[in-house]
């Protein structure tokens, strides 16, 4: 018994030692940036550390009634030393994102006050310099912008922000988008996973239960798109759908079309769809492949000779059985799909944007890297908990590549 | 009802079946095999001229193929790819190998986490991955660098080494190591000299698998890439966004000779496995 | 069989570790990365400018594209991470670009024009930014194939918003600047009015409401080599473009292309050094050498864009492979300056991130 024991604690020690290089390697080099992106949702020094003063003297504020002289002064003598270190303008940037307008007054009264220093009251010149700062919301705006850690982005990223006093409210209607973009994201990935798994059931039967060197050819078929560059497809779709692409011009050719009629079936969210399908449609098709394979045909015929209809036959014996495959396959599509970027990037126009390009957005153009961060704080959360249920449901090491 | 009907009712519907199944098949395939006669095109068009259809010769050229052989940009970015994609596919290949085997022990501990956790990177949105990593690595000073981009990808391309193998794995007889053992080889010459051998095909394929998967990724590159790094897909991808160019075509009619080897290759090597395990 | 397999795997290591010393020992040498915007005009700046100043200095020059925008350059200082040196930039970027510390202050103090006139008075006014050198007048207008509309083309600004009159599908840059002037332009305001009416919560109200009603027919752009590219498809009937791109596809590709000089968005650009570069030596050799007279007149024989230098502007001259006189395509021509309006950089400086928020939340819905 002692010796088992023994044995059975080496060979785990030996397992564990192998399977360790690539779990650190994996949580160096990918959980560690993810954590590093979650941290930035929510962590946002950079104002604090560039304002320590004004902070300060804000801090002892009430916020009800503009600061007083020695917060101006402070305040202000910060400003015009930060922009001589040329420093102020990603604070003003920042700021700017909370209170429109406020990059160029921060910019323009540090270039003002260096000009000349006042002599006497600086809040007079301040408010004199720019008038904003005669507004409670540029404090307040300041004070919120210097907070470091910060439930701001994840509340931006459902259409949320706070009022004044600290209350949660909802975004004024122009600058709603998220959630309704995540709702449509969802939804598009459910159509999708929809259409793809009418479209693959039948021809993963046809696999399943066709003779075996056949079987084989008709698994290529499958295959090749699996295996080419998801760039070279998402080409092949635009020389396909464009308005002079070769369908267009194929309808109008016929003649089904006019010439005016040319449909737009790219650039759009047909677009998005039609090709996500054609990406996606391989991964319904593998799994419900090898569960199929697995389904003995005679039940069926078991089923038909005991007077069960085709149709009966096959919502009652044969569907059951391909369960775990619909299942595999539907879950792995889905979470594939909400966080899709590239094709709807490529091919998707104004309208056929999922969430995935407002993360895009945010990193590159926006530079709003705490909200891009809190946007892909939730999608992960989303995708976790699919993957979570998969692996439940289907277990991780059931999935295969390519049969 | 008489059999007949039914018969031909069954009929009937076997072809409705075939025929439904041909056009999925069609609509799978088709689109990827359109743009090889199109990169053949003498005008800058993507569709197809008259002329092409009459099968007119002049309708027909090269000047796509030209131009990305004599562009100064198309063969650098194979050469940034290929170096990418073999290191990457070098780590994921090795770390991978090892780790499919650990896994396939029974003996391992919390193996179902393990094994969530080393497939988690193929599961998760690539933008997010893309964005936690472009902060990780400008924090480390990493940005812009081939150093980057090859752990990124190598793993990104890790979980298909550890699928690839483990399924490799699963037709092995673990009787083997036992068998080894009793004849004296210690653990390590074992796994060198009886398990490896056998999964050698699952580690080629998943080699290869590594390697397809950074040689068409342009996300990640797109985010910790800097200009020397344009690969391949990333060249695609402003050719896609800004002026598609029939050149494209003919990059993609490249690409698409590339799957069909690496497709050929896999499948040969699965033959391979199947014939190993039995 | 596996010992050598291992050895193998180890040789591949070395190769692999060489190769990335050799790519790093490359990069290190001195090249300048110059940002620019592409396509025609990236060919002309490679001609009147790069190959030239490589000629003189031997200094290798990289050419990268970009679309515009500050934010690569942002978040290339934020990072500390800087791999473009030199970049051309729009003067509303290049103003927003200094005042934020993202680029090197530039001096033409030691650059006075051929007969002695201090380069301060040189320069058209406020056509350069303290961080940018000599740049080039462009302007983003409405251009058109002629054969789709054989009959009764387009000519005003106004046409690009009727869509009852001149159906089909406009292309429209993916970003707010030019396009809510237009708008503004189009529903009627004088020219003279525009920024005052985009300073109201309502003007820009106006200018997103007079976009909306041409929002469905939008093919967005972003690259200036596309509209040309998209009129030739015909995936558009009418764009907004640059006109030195329609002119280039004008006379070097015989396209049937017209530009629409009414309502034009005159713009200027120029060249800024990326703050804290490591080559701020040859980046600023670059700039000194494209701000002089001479070589921002030479640009002028390759696309239709003229000099910020008065004296530069006395050299324009005709197109280098047809010989077409520039003058008369040139935004500044009197002919087409009837109905011009000149960007108000300052306005765009200050809103900017504002506009392009919104801009984003109307092309999301």
């Amino acid at each position: 018994m002692a010796i088992t024991l023994k044995r059975w604690d080496r060979q785990a020690l030996g397992a564990a030692l192998l399977v360790a290089p690539l779990a650190i390697f994996v949580a160096v080099t990918f959980v560690a940036p993810l954590a590093t992106m979650l941290v930035r949702s929510v962590y946002q020094p950079a104002v604090a550390e560039a304002l320590p003063e004004t902070l300060a003297a804000l801090a002892e504020w009430d916020g009800g009634s503009l600061p007083d002289e020695e917060t101006f002064r402070i305040a202000g003598a910060e400003f015009v030393a930060l922009n001589e270190r040329r420093a102020l303008g990603s604070v003003a940037t920042r700021v700017n994102r909370l209170e429109s307008g406020m990059r160029s007054t921060l910019l323009g009264t540090a270039r003002s006050l260096a000009a000349e220093t006042p002599s006497a009251s600086w809040r007079e010149a301040m408010i004199a310099a720019d008038a904003d700062w005669g507004a409670i919301e540029s404090w307040l705006a300041i004070r919120r912008a210097g907070e470091v850690i910060t439930p701001r982005y994840y509340l931006n990223a459902l259409d949320l922000d706070r009022g004044g006093a600290g209350e949660i409210v909802v975004q004024p209607e122009d600058r709603r988008i998220y959630v309704s973009l995540l709702l449509r994201t969802l939804a598009i990935s459910i159509a999708i996973t929809g259409i793809c798994l009418l479209l693959a059931y039948p021809v993963a039967w046809l696999l399943a239960h066709a003779r075996p060197r056949r079987a084989g050819l008709l698994l290529l078929l499958v295959l090749v798109p699996f295996w080419t560059s998801l760039l070279v497809r998402t080409t092949s779709w635009i020389v396909l759908l464009q308005n002079q692409g070769v369908i267009n011009d194929l309808l109008v050719t016929l003649g089904i079309l006019a010439e005016q009629q040319r449909l737009a079936l790219i650039y759009n969210m047909t677009g998005t769809i039609i090709a996500m399908v054609h990406v996606l449609l391989p991964f319904m098709i593998l799994p419900l492949y090898s569960i199929m394979r697995a389904i003995p045909e005679r039940h069926m015929q078991a089923a038909a000779s005991l007077g069960a209809s085709h149709w009966q036959a096959l919502r009652r014996v044969y569907w059951p059985q391909s369960l775990p495959g619909v299942a595999a396959g539907s879950l792995l599509v889905f979470i594939l799909s909400i966080g899709y970027y590239i094709t709807p990037a490529l091919v998707g126009g104004r309208t056929g944007q999922l969430i995935s390009s407002m993360i895009a957005y945010h990193m590159e153009q926006s530079l709003n890297w705490g909200l891009a961060a809190a946007l892909g704080g939730i999608l992960l959360l989303l995708v976790g908990t699919l993957f979570f249920i998969y692996d439940r449901l289907v277990g991780v090491d059931r999935m295969r590549l390519g049969g | 009802m008489s059999a007949a009907a039914s018969h031909n009712h069954s009929r009937l519907r076997g072809w409705l079946h075939r025929g439904f199944c041909a056009a999925v098949l069609f609509f799978l395939v088709a689109p990827v095999l359109v743009v090889i006669p199109l990169s053949f095109n003498a005008e800058p068009y993507f569709t197809f001229t008259e002329g092409m259809l009459r099968l007119e010769a002049d309708a027909w050229s090269l000047r796509w193929y030209q131009n990305v052989l004599g562009e100064g940009r198309w063969l650098p970015a194979l050469g940034k790819s290929l170096l990418i994609g073999s290191g990457a596919a070098l780590i994921a290949t090795t770390l991978g190998t090892l780790a499919a085997i650990g896994l396939s022990s029974p003996a391992l501990p919390g193996r179902g986490a393990v094994m969530a956790l080393l497939i988690s990177p193929m599961v998760t949105p690539i933008i997010i991955t893309a964005a936690g990593m472009s902060f990780f690595y400008s924090d480390l000073g990493l940005g812009q660098t081939y150093t980057a981009l090859i752990l990124a990808h190598a793993v990104l391309g890790a979980p298909f080494v550890v699928i690839s193998v483990g399924a490799s794995l699963s037709g092995y007889n673990h009787d083997l190591n036992r068998a080894a053992a009793n004849l004296g080889a210690d653990w390590w010459t074992t796994l060198r000299r009886v398990q490896l051998p056998l999964i050698a095909p699952g580690v080629f394929t998943g080699a290869l698998f590594a390697f397809a998967a950074s040689f068409d990724e342009v996300v990640v590159v797109l985010f910790i890439g800097g200009p020397d790094q344009r690969t391949i897909p990333r060249e695609m991808w402003s050719g896609i966004r800004e002026q598609i160019s029939p050149e494209i075509l003919a990059v993609a009619t490249f690409l698409i000779a590339f799957a069909l080897l690496l497709l050929a290759a896999v499948n040969w090597l699965r033959q391979r496995d199947y014939a190993g395990a039995s | 069989m596996p010992a050598r397999k291992i050895h193998s795997t180890w040789q591949s290591c070395r190769w692999l570790g060489l190769g990335l010393w050799l790519l790093g020992a490359s990069a290190a040498a001195q090249t300048l990365t110059l940002v620019s915007y592409g396509g025609s005009y990236g060919r002309s700046v490679e001609r009147a400018w790069v190959e030239p100043f490589m000629a003189e200095t031997g200094i290798e020059v990289r050419m990268e594209d970009y679309n515009g925008g500050l934010a690569q350059i942002r978040a290339q200082v934020e990072t500390g991470n800087v791999f473009w040196d030199v970049v051309d930039l729009t003067t509303p970027d290049a103003v927003r670009a200094c005042d934020e510390g993202l680029l090197e202050f530039v001096m033409l103090a030691d650059l006075p024009a051929a007969d002695g006139t201090p380069a301060s008075e040189d320069f058209l006014p406020d056509s350069r930014s303290e961080c940018s050198g000599g740049g080039l007048v462009s302007a983003t207008i409405v251009a058109f194939n002629n054969q789709q509309f054989p009959d009764a083309p387009p000519s005003r600004l106004e046409d690009f918003f009727d869509l009852e009159r001149f159906p089909g599908r406009r292309g429209m840059r993916r970003v707010p600047i030019a396009n809510l002037e237009f708008a503004l332009l189009a529903d009627g305001v004088p020219i003279n009015e525009v920024y005052a009416t985009l300073d109201t919560d309502a003007g820009i109200a106006r200018a997103f409401a007079k976009l909306d009603t041409i929002k469905d027919e939008i093919v967005f752009w972003e690259a200036g080599a596309q509209p040309p590219q998209m009129l030739a498809d015909e995936e558009v009937v009418m764009t907004t473009a640059y006109n030195g791109r329609i002119f280039n596809a004008q006379v070097l590709e015989n396209q049937p292309f017209t530009i629409i000089w009414d309502g034009q968005l005159q713009e200027t650009s120029g060249p800024g050094i990326v703050l804290g570069t490591p080559r701020l030596e040859i980046a600023r050799r670059f700039i000194e050498f494209m701000s002089r007279p001479e070589s921002l007149a030479a640009i002028s024989k390759y696309i239709s864009y003229s000099p910020t230098r008065y004296s530069a502007n006395a050299m324009v001259d005709s197109h280098r492979e047809t010989g077409i006189a520039m003058g008369p395509h040139m935004p500044s021509a009197p002919a087409n300056m009837k109905r011009a309006l000149i960007s108000d950089w300052l306005w765009w400086a200050d809103n900017g991130d504002e506009m392009n928020e919104r801009f984003a939340v109307w092309l999301s819905r």
